[in-house]
């Protein structure tokens, strides 16, 4: 077994190649440049492309032009390029293009803070473009779980035709771990279903074989319509509620519908515990260390460590919810992702931990929390 | 009918499409047969082509078209456009874009895709105004014309799409009106054969909004106005730069030959494989070095 020692922004980058990824379209931004520069290095190496375009705008749209013609594809941007990415990320989800987003977070709002980490995308990541739209955001905890992660985004990205948002933290992107080199032939990598039905009968929205159609790329012979604007099943722009109704459900049902692949997660000591901590990204981390300090002193303690948070594992918190007298939700913002946790198990049951400053939650100050200090 | 106008047929996506959105009497759909004619022309295989648009009445056009099609967002098309073509160059890839979707909040994509020199064909259907939103001032609009945005008076001055396209690094670009369909034809044809970023200004007219707000009468009149002020660039040769500033100079304005970016970016991969040490950190599998 190889093992290295590497840094997150790397570890995306070396995911997305695991992954099939052949296409990068990005803008520079701290703190997530190393990943662009890192694959205009080796794209070419393995026959793919990339492109430094001239916004986050057009590295979108760039990206999923490239997914149309069959390549698997990524961009990854911070804060103010994310919000500027919105845009398309309606748009990849309304036409149902594969495509995996990164956003390395960094303090905010606007131009905020480039190099302090913050978790504040939260929201963003789950609302920030325009109208209901099905979404699938992952967040890593450390440098291997971040190549892990960024493999299982274009998976699903890829099965449920879907773009993929991977938020990482600042401190997971710049910082080093020990990252053992997985084999290749041990990465599960699926690849999105083309057809083979003769091109007249071809549907690219339609749901013959289910909520999730097959997606031949431009140039293989079937000839079809993409649009932003709400479709028929052949893809042809549509006023008619018989033809948007049955589009809008399925948008929603073809993720809702596969919530037990979807919704990643790990627990410890949650069982019987009285407390659990509820937590993400590298503030899990601290979490984690604070758990075992009270476990250490006898408290009940347990911990949830969330890798999909959108959509939000509400099944999975309700049931802590319904053992637990007391979640905590430490979060490096003004308190996102508690709205959820407190919308599921009931607002009485909630201690929020919050900061929005550039600084991490310290191990700590969760200690104190779960000691009721 | 002559056998092109048959042709013409075959490009159509009649099944459900049709009627279009335009109003009768719009210039879009000549733009729309001159790229058909083009393409008949050149005997392109359907599959091999594809048609991508921004947001806009002109916007609509590759929804009719029986090619791979993409209507993109607002502005945007060029940038869309740039992945596809990076993903499969072999597909001819043409940009469908009106003068508010290109060159307002498309300005960016366009400059740079003209100076990266992508390789594809734009076509922007320059009719001085935003048609959909009901007659807004377009970065085209002429100064002094009204639009329902201007009431007093347009006080910008329009950019020159085809000297910005230029000065920008497109190898090809040609201007020409819907007045003049057969040239049209021509420039598209020779703007898809360019290997490089190549432009086609179709002059236009929306007799609807324009036409209305600034008295210039039905259809038919505005298209005779275009025959009347555009020239071709040998006759606008002769004429001082201050008699020219009136005209529509029709002409292929720059034809130039320089390498397209996927061309350059086959050698950063050559370059890139000839730099493979053995040593990288995934070299087989599904992810793997090939």
């Amino acid at each position: 077994m190889t093992v290295t020692l590497m840094q997150g922004n790397e570890a995306v980058g070396w995911g997305a190649l695991a992954a099939g990824c052949r296409f990068y379209a990005g803008y520079p931004i701290t703190p997530s440049s190393e990943v662009a520069e890192m694959l205009s290095r080796e794209l070419p190496k393995y026959g793919g492309k990339f492109i430094q375009m001239e916004d986050e705008i057009s590295s979108l749209a760039a990206c999923i032009g490239a997914s149309v013609g069959g390549l698997k594809s990524m961009t990854a941007t911070s804060g103010p390029g994310f919000s500027l990415m919105q845009e398309h990320i309606g748009y990849a989800a309304m036409t149902e293009v594969p495509c995996v987003v990164v956003s390395v977070q960094r303090l905010g709002p606007s131009t905020g803070q480039p190099t302090s980490p913050s978790q504040g995308d939260i929201m963003q990541s789950r609302w920030g473009t325009h109208g209901d739209h099905p979404i699938i955001v992952l967040y890593p905890n450390s440098v291997p779980k971040a190549f892990d992660l960024t493999v299982t985004a274009f998976n699903f990205s890829e099965k449920y035709r879907t773009p993929v948002i991977l938020l990482m933290d600042e401190v997971i992107a710049h910082m080093r771990e020990r990252f053992e080199v997985p084999a290749p032939e041990s990465l599960a990598v699926v690849d999105r279903i083309s057809t083979n039905v003769p091109p007249e009968w071809y549907k690219p929205y339609g749901d013959t074989i289910g909520d999730i159609p097959p997606m031949p790329s431009f140039g293989s012979g079937y000839r079809y319509n993409i649009t932003g604007l709400l479709h028929d099943p052949m893809g042809y722009p549509t006023q008619r509620l018989d033809e948007i109704n049955p589009l809008v459900e399925r948008l929603q049902r073809k993720i809702n519908n596969h919530l037990d692949d979807i919704l990643l997660y790990d627990e410890e000591y949650t069982e019987d515990a009285n407390t659990v901590v509820i937590s993400y990204g590298i503030t899990a981390r601290s979490a984690r260390h604070a758990v075992k300090l009270a476990r250490n002193r006898r408290h009940n303690i347990g911990l949830m460590t969330l890798f999909t948070i959108w959509p939000f594992p509400e099944e999975a918190v309700m049931r802590i919810g319904r053992t637990a007298k007391r979640v905590i939700v430490p979060e490096m913002n003004l308190g996102q992702l508690a709205l959820e946790v407190e919308r599921v198990v009931g607002r009485h049951k909630v201690v929020r931990i919050n900061r929005a400053d550039g600084e991490m939650i310290a191990p700590q100050t969760i200690l104190q929390a779960i000691e009721g200090r | 009918m002559n056998n092109i106008e048959q042709n013409a047929y075959s490009y159509l996506r009649t099944t459900k499409k049709f009627p279009n959105i335009w109003c009768s009497g719009c210039s879009i759909g000549i733009v729309m047969g001159a790229l058909i004619r083009a393409i008949d022309r050149m005997g392109l295989d359907k599959n091999e082509v594809a048609l991508v648009s921004g947001i806009g009445c002109t916007g609509r056009m590759p929804v009719y078209l029986d090619f791979n099609t993409m209507h993109t967002t607002h502005g945007r098309a060029l940038a869309f456009a740039t992945g596809l073509k990076l993903a499969k160059p072999e597909l001819k890839v043409i940009v469908i874009m009106g003068d508010g979707d290109a060159l307002a909040i498309g300005g960016n994509h366009f400059i740079h895709a003209a100076r990266r020199n992508i390789d594809l064909t734009a076509i922007v259907l320059n009719n001085e105004i935003y048609g959909m939103t009901g007659g807004q001032y377009s970065p085209t609009t002429p100064l002094e014309m009204r639009a329902t945005t201007a009431p007093y008076g347009h006080i910008e001055p329009p950019f020159p799409i085809c000297e910005l396209a230029i000065a920008a690094g497109a190898t090809y670009v040609a201007r020409s009106t819907v007045y003049h369909a057969v040239e049209l034809d021509k420039y598209i044809e020779q703007a898809i054969r360019k290997v490089g970023f190549s432009l086609v200004e179709a002059v236009g007219y929306c007799h609807t909004t324009f036409g209305r707000l600034n008295k210039m009468g039905s259809a038919v009149e505005m298209m005779r106005h275009l025959k009347n002020v555009s020239i071709s660039l040998s006759a606008a040769e002769k004429l001082t730069p201050e008699e020219r500033s009136s005209k529509i100079v029709r002409g292929v304005l720059r034809d130039i030959e320089k390498p397209d970016y996927s061309t350059l970016y086959e050698q950063v991969i050559e370059r890139a494989k000839a730099s493979v040490t053995g040593k990288e950190f995934l070299r087989a599998g599904p992810g793997g070095l090939e």
